[in-house]
């Protein structure tokens, strides 16, 4: 396929490899902060093709994962309220709440729908007028756009009967809270497709305020090699700064027609993630021209405050502090099939991609 | 549900379109695009394009890299 089989070329990914170990004269530790970037990572092998001394740990960019327990109890009191239909992405399904899943709700009789676009949503909310359609909408600001504009055509259509619950979010605060933790991160593999929206400008404040390196990268084993090498270079010559690996769809001022939108129908929230609690600012829910739309505003879903006993680590995974491999029970009590934390839920998830590439798989 | 896939542009209809992706077929929402044209290859996510994709650019990054390998031999 175009774009995809010229960024596969063995040949050159192997060479790659020889420059990186080459070039790496000390210790490397990169965060990736996309979950697209962990499942390509090791879907196409490659910390098995870099040296000891470069490390990659994953980050909080999987929006599946950092969905908070609350989010996804709210999502089933209102699947449960009379006359609702909940039309959501699939990987929602299975992420654990305190006490169900909305996969279980629906086995229970909910009415409970995969979409694959907002756009889905709209068109059953348009075909059940009598009924409630909720749409749990979550994502970085890849997503968030379309969302955007399923809420403008609902308001052009006059729908009373569609609504978001809003768990959309944005990735430079989590970066911030990432870096505050105090990890040892020598660079980042910045997310390629938040950046074709936001434009590479909004990591600046990673090599400006901390002086850490920051590659823009894309999701072919080529472009994810060439971001390691970059960044080595970066910090060989101690001159961090971001650089643009993903060139062909990422600028520094990003998509100028999905900011504006966003910004008509979205305002900024503080937001709850999984493993960081609460960071401000980092949320997005619609603005006061697109309240009629929020579900949480309308419907105000009352969740009790029960915590699920757990042994699930996922919380450290996301901060970069842990990897799967030191959860007690993965690929034990936690698989896909039937996942105890929503890292194993999502194909982006840390410990859902350990566990498909593990080397026993 | 992240995934963003290169698709190529075969159908427009207002705001939408039609994209192509490894054989097969999908709806796509064009309003984030500026001058969609049939032919142009898009990042489709979750039913809507996010990006056109520069074959400009396409082409140096792979220039570039294959001019790093050559000189470091
Ligand atoms: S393996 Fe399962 S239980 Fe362990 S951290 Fe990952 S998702 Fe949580």
């Amino acid at each position: 396929m175009k774009y995809i089989d010229e960024y596969r070329d063995k040949d050159l990914i192997l060479k790659m490899a020889g420059l990186i170990k080459r070039s790496a004269r000390r210790n490397y530790t990169f965060m990736e902060v996309c979950g697209g970037h962990t499942a390509a990572i090791h879907r196409f092998g490659i910390p098995s093709l870099l040296p000891e001394n470069v490390r990659l740990i994953s980050g909080p960019g999987c929006p599946v994962c950092v969905t908070a327990t609350d989010y996804i109890d709210k999502a089933i009191v209102l699947a449960e309220t009379e006359g609702s239909i909940i039309a959501t992405f699939g990987d929602l399904m299975r992420v654990p709440g305190s006490e169900s899943t909305l996969e279980k709700k629906r086995a229970e009789g909910a009415d409970i729908r995969v979409i694959f676009s907002g756009l889905d949503a709209l068109g059953i909310a348009e075909a059940s007028p009598d009924r409630r359609v909720i749409f749990p909408g979550i994502g970085f600001e890849t997503t968030a756009p379309g969302t955007a504009i399923t809420l403008m055509q609902a308001k052009e259509k006059k729908l009373r009967n569609f609504f978001l619950l809003s768990a959309h979010k944005i990735m430079p605060p989590a970066i911030r809270a990432v870096i505050k933790d105090g990890m040892k991160i020598d660079g980042f593999i910045c997310p390629g497709h938040v950046a074709s929206i936001t434009g590479s400008d909004a990591f600046d404040f990673i090599p400006q305020e901390h002086k850490k390196a920051c590659v823009v990268t894309g999701f072919e084993p080529l472009d994810i090699m060439q971001a390691l090498l970059m960044l080595i270079n970066q910090i060989n010559n101690e001159a961090p700064k971001i650089e643009i690996q993903y060139t062909r769809a990422v600028t520094p001022g990003g998509n100028g027609i999905a900011q504006d939108i966003l910004g008509k129908v979205f305002v900024y929230c503080d937001a709850e993630w999984r493993g960081f609690g609460i960071i401000p600012s980092s949320g997005l829910k619609p603005g006061p021209e697109f309240e009629e739309f929020d579900a949480e505003k309308v419907f105000s879903p009352a969740v009790r405050q029960t915590s699920r006993e757990t042994l699930c680590i996922c919380g450290e995974i996301l901060r970069g502090v842990k990897t799967p491999s030191d959860c007690p029970v993965f690929a034990t009590a936690c698989t896909p099939l039937a996942p105890e934390g929503a890292c194993m839920v999502s194909n982006e998830g840390a410990c859902n991609t350990f566990y498909k590439y593990r080397p026993h798989g | 549900m992240c995934l963003s896939i290169p698709a190529r542009i075969e159908s427009i209809e207002g705001n939408m379109g039609v994209v192509s992706a490894g054989g097969a077929f999908f709806k796509a929402g064009l309003h984030m695009i500026e001058d969609p044209a049939i032919g142009d290859y898009i990042l489709l996510h979750a039913g809507f394009a996010i990006q056109k994709i520069s074959e400009k650019e396409a082409l140096e990054t792979l220039s570039i890299i294959r001019e790093i390998d050559e000189a470091s031999g």
